[in-house]
């Protein structure tokens, strides 16, 4: 899929920045809470690249990439609140941490694939809850109650609450990092990382180190997830095992999915989808509960099983997917049809079905 | 006498390519007929047509119903036995599990236990080797297996692909003779792709010579077998 | 020693669930290439259908049979409508498509019933057997009532025409059509039998590990390495290895208990057993992907 028409991207990037200074002049519309909200919704998109990287670009399954999440979180919480490290600080730490994570957790899944791979990170993310609150870990980790932490304060007493200060640093952080994901794809490394997605078996023969890409490749979506992780440990102010849970790696999955298999501009729509949905569902439930009387739990995961399944079927490209083909359906002039192998997303994962069983 | 399997301006494709063009041949009730040709010619794929491995285009009516584009399982009921190149058997199910599986879909019970019996009387080696895994079988005895199954099916029409790949001459030899009695004795009427044209022109009564997906002659197999490019090219001779 | 025992036999109950639902996961990896993620939480809604019928005033073993029956056409319902057009699908697709299955099972099961923890009853009395308090009556029931299952599937798949038919399909569909097999309708099948012996599973352990829609996470890891112990597509061995699971995990958390007792260190308990598990996926995966009784798959170029 071409990349981001430039125009657009500067024009989103600047109200970006701008709108929320608007605070005091529309306090309602640009409320704590919604930049707050905007902010979680920032993280999500990092996270979800995170699994785009090694999933849609690499075409290796992550299922458990709440694990990488959990010790980018972990990390951040643990050098704040033992080593008293400053918040940015913890970011750095937490990327190379979980990128050594996984890139160690790479190297046995050289091995696996499909399926299997699949299994092993499901094996992961299910495991983790109770990693974390492991007794020998309980006096850094702190148990069951987790850590406590504080929110990042705000810098050189700019004029600027919490919330819009916490907002601009995680847009920051974003940007970095999809600026670097954007030229790693673009290089011949990016190539050589969805030449394996594409040709497994033949990336091989062509002369490209698979195990190396592979490998690093986990390590790097491994750190992304976890800065990810670290961001939202200064947000949410608060790190506890439970919620580092497979239904985490399944929010990414979503996000992955409905978003855009491949697609960077993908993940930022995942991210903010999943978030947008989670935190409806808890109002629908409510509403549900409280205005209609039924006695029903609703929670977001009946919309994203379900979206899941239907995606797969209708969208498979998701939702950046979609368009992307509704508008090349529409503007059929000038398009180059030569849609490069960069990131186009009917190549994700299109291992062929291994023939089913033919003898 | 009509014709018990009619095949009509038959296209087949694998994926995107093609590998027929253009084929159409009759087989009349009680008869053998031999599909020869080279490699790629696409004898295998004609089989695989009749039966809808493959997606196919065209007609075939067999016993004047037409069955093109028919689910295979479907097409095999009408009693239609296919024994695929490379035999095909259950390897991990014993001899008799292969032959029980054959008989899963017919109707008259009764007469399984007869079958047997007179299918073991074709193949003693088999009996000697009932409750054998059948991959351990040699590869004779595994297109023994192969036919004795397609037997267990009780079909009107056998199509046999290859039957006498990687099997040493003296098996071959014996397991054309087992083909002939079978259609002389059960009246079973056969369809035989094979390699080995000298062989298939001796045991079929008519034949049709395939190449690059179309047929390019026909006729009754003693007029093949004396026809120029037919000797020069499939009989060396 | 006595503990020794009661760890073993707790072991030997709970290697009797994991056998049931690494059976379900080996039945239909077996006859589809796939792992079903969706099985855990297929089960436990199962379970919620069981406790169901009885809170509507049914028998245990009425419900429990009811149950299993509706955990079979469910399962065959989802195999012919959500499975079936994926035949052909990328690795990926169907991936998402069974998490989005354990989705939808978990999220329904606790807006049906709310997530909140429920008391399940066990259908064995009382009274523990002559085995004076080695093992309670219920872990024996569960050891028991998972035999027979077992059983009746082996008997079902080794000695009846349709079974045949089943096992024929699943080791060589081409070939298995060849012969007049529906193969599409043997998948179905053996998508309702995993299902039902899913619900074995839920409703057997329900008892032990209290009913909530969270309740079989834990165990469908530990079905994983049991089926992968076992070989991961040797139905036989994803029984035993179910077994072996639940003994081990136990003996671990057993030898970290007397070690913490006499050292006073603490290494490993019970909260580490999910850990285990995990380990024994990823070393079986890496190490041994065969297991123990499986044959590791050559892909083919």
């Amino acid at each position: 899929m071409p990349s981001f028409p430039k125009k657009w991207l500067v024009i989103l990037i600047g109200l970006a920045v701008i709108v929320p200074l608007f605070q005091p002049v529309l306090p309602d519309i640009v409320s704590d809470y919604r930049l707050f909200l905007v902010s979680t919704m920032i993280i999500a998109a990092i996270a979800v690249l995170g699994l785009n990287l090694l999933t849609g670009f690499n075409g290796q399954i992550s299922l458990g990439h709440g694990a990488f999440y959990a010790v980018g979180a972990y990390t951040a919480a643990i050098l704040m609140d033992h080593a008293g490290m400053p918040y940015y600080a913890t970011l750095p730490c937490a990327a190379v941490v979980c990128f050594i994570v996984g890139y160690l957790f790479g190297l046995p899944a050289l091995k696996l694939e499909g399926h299997y791979l699949a299994l092993a990170t499901f094996a992961l993310a299910l495991a983790v809850p109770q990693i974390l609150k492991y007794k020998w870990l309980e006096g850094l980790t702190g148990g069951v109650q987790g850590i406590v932490l504080s929110k990042p304060e705000v810098p050189f007493g700019l004029p600027l609450t919490e919330d819009q200060w916490l907002y601009y640093y995680c847009l920051a952080v974003m940007l970095v990092l999809f600026w670097a994901a954007h030229n790693i794809l673009r290089s011949r490394s990016g190539r050589a990382m969805m030449a394996i997605r594409d040709y497994a078996i033949a990336a091989d023969t062509m002369g490209i180190d698979t195990a190396l890409y592979k490998t690093v490749t986990f390590g790097i979506s491994a750190a992304y997830t976890g800065i990810a992780g670290a961001l939202s440990a200064s947000a949410i102010a608060f790190v506890a095992p439970d919620s580092f849970n497979i239904f985490l790696s399944i929010k990414f999955l979503i996000g992955l999915v409905v978003g855009g298999i491949g697609s960077l501009a993908g993940s930022v729509v995942g991210g903010i989808f999943y978030v947008l949905v989670d935190n409806s569902a808890q109002a629908l439930s409510t509403f549900i509960k409280n205005d209609l009387g039924l006695q029903f739990d609703l929670s977001a995961y009946t919309v994203f099983g379900i979206l899941l399944i239907l995606l797969m079927y209708l969208m498979p490209m998701g939702i950046v997917g979609g368009v992307y083909l509704l508008i090349r359906k529409i503007s059929t002039v000038g398009r180059s049809t030569a849609a490069a192998p960069a990131g186009e997303p009917q190549r994700s994962a299109t291992q062929p079905a291994e023939a089913s069983k033919s003898h | 006498m009509p014709s018990l399997l009619e095949v009509k301006a038959l296209k087949a494709y694998y994926g995107q390519t093609q590998a027929l063009y253009d084929v159409g041949f009759d087989l009349a009730e009680g008869g053998i007929t031999t599909l020869l040709g080279a490699n790629g010619a696409g004898k295998t794929t004609t089989l695989r047509a009749i039966c809808n491995m493959v997606r196919t285009e065209g007609a075939v009516r067999f016993a004047g119903k037409d069955v093109t584009g028919k689910p295979t399982e479907e097409i095999v009921r009408q009693r239609i036995a296919h024994v695929p190149e490379g035999r095909g058997t259950f390897t991990t199910l014993t001899v008799d599990e292969n032959l029980r599986i054959a008989a899963y879909t017919r109707k008259d019970k009764g007469e399984i236990a007869a079958e047997r019996d007179r299918v073991f009387s074709y193949f003693p080696r088999l009996k000697e080797r009932v409750q054998q895994q059948a991959g351990t079988l040699s590869g004779g005895e595994q297109q023994m297996l192969a036919i004795a199954r397609a037997l267990m099916l009780k079909p009107r029409l056998m199509l046999l692909d290859e039957p006498s790949f990687g099997l040493a001459p003296l098996v071959v030899v014996e397991i054309f003779r087992i083909l002939h009695r079978i259609n002389e004795e059960e009246g079973v009427s056969i369809l035989l792709v094979e390699q080995n044209a000298a062989l298939a022109l001796e045991l079929a009564t008519q034949a049709y010579v395939l190449e690059t997906g179309r047929v390019v002659m026909s006729g009754p197999s003693a007029v093949v077998k004396n026809d120029e490019n037919v000797r020069k090219s499939y009989l060396g001779y | 020693m006595e503990q020794f025992l009661q760890q073993l036999a707790s072991g030997l109950a709970n290697g009797a669930i994991y056998a049931c639902v690494a059976l379900a996961l080996v039945m239909i990896y077996v006859s589809t290439d796939h792992i079903n993620f969706a099985q855990g939480e297929m089960a436990m809604f199962s379970t919620y259908i069981s406790w169901q019928l009885m809170t509507w005033g049914l028998s245990f073993w009425v419900a429990f049979v009811l149950a299993v029956l509706i955990s079979f056409a469910l399962g065959v319902l989802i195999e012919r409508v959500i499975l079936r057009p994926l035949h052909n699908a990328p690795v990926l697709s169907v991936v998402v498509v069974f998490i989005g299955l354990l989705a939808i099972c978990n999220s329904m099961a606790g807006a049906i019933w709310s997530y909140l923890i429920k008391e399940f009853p066990s259908p064995f009395p009382k009274s523990s057997f002559g085995i004076a308090g080695l093992i309670g009556p219920h872990q024996l029931g569960v050891v028991l009532v998972t035999l027979i299952v077992l059983s009746l599937l082996f008997v079902f798949f080794r000695f009846t025409p349709l079974g045949l038919a089943m096992r024929a399909a699943a080791q060589n569909p081409q070939m298995a059509r060849l012969v007049g097999v529906r193969v599409d309708w043997m998948l179905a099948l053996g998508w309702g039998l995993a299902a039902a012996v899913g619900a074995v599973a839920g409703i057997m352990v329900a008892h032990i590990v209290y009913l909530d829609p969270n309740m079989m996470g834990g165990i469908l890891l530990y079905a994983f390495a049991s089926a992968l112990v076992g070989g991961i597509g040797n139905p036989g061995g994803a029984v035993i290895g179910g077994f072996i699971v639940g003994v081990l995990e136990n003996m671990v958390a057993f030898a970290g208990n007397q070690i913490e007792k006499v050292t006073g260190i603490y290494i490993i308990g019970n909260g580490e057993k999910l850990t285990v598990a995990l380990i024994i996926v990823i070393f079986v995966l890496t190490v041994r992907p065969a297991g123990l009784f499986g044959r590791v798959v050559v892909k083919r170029v």
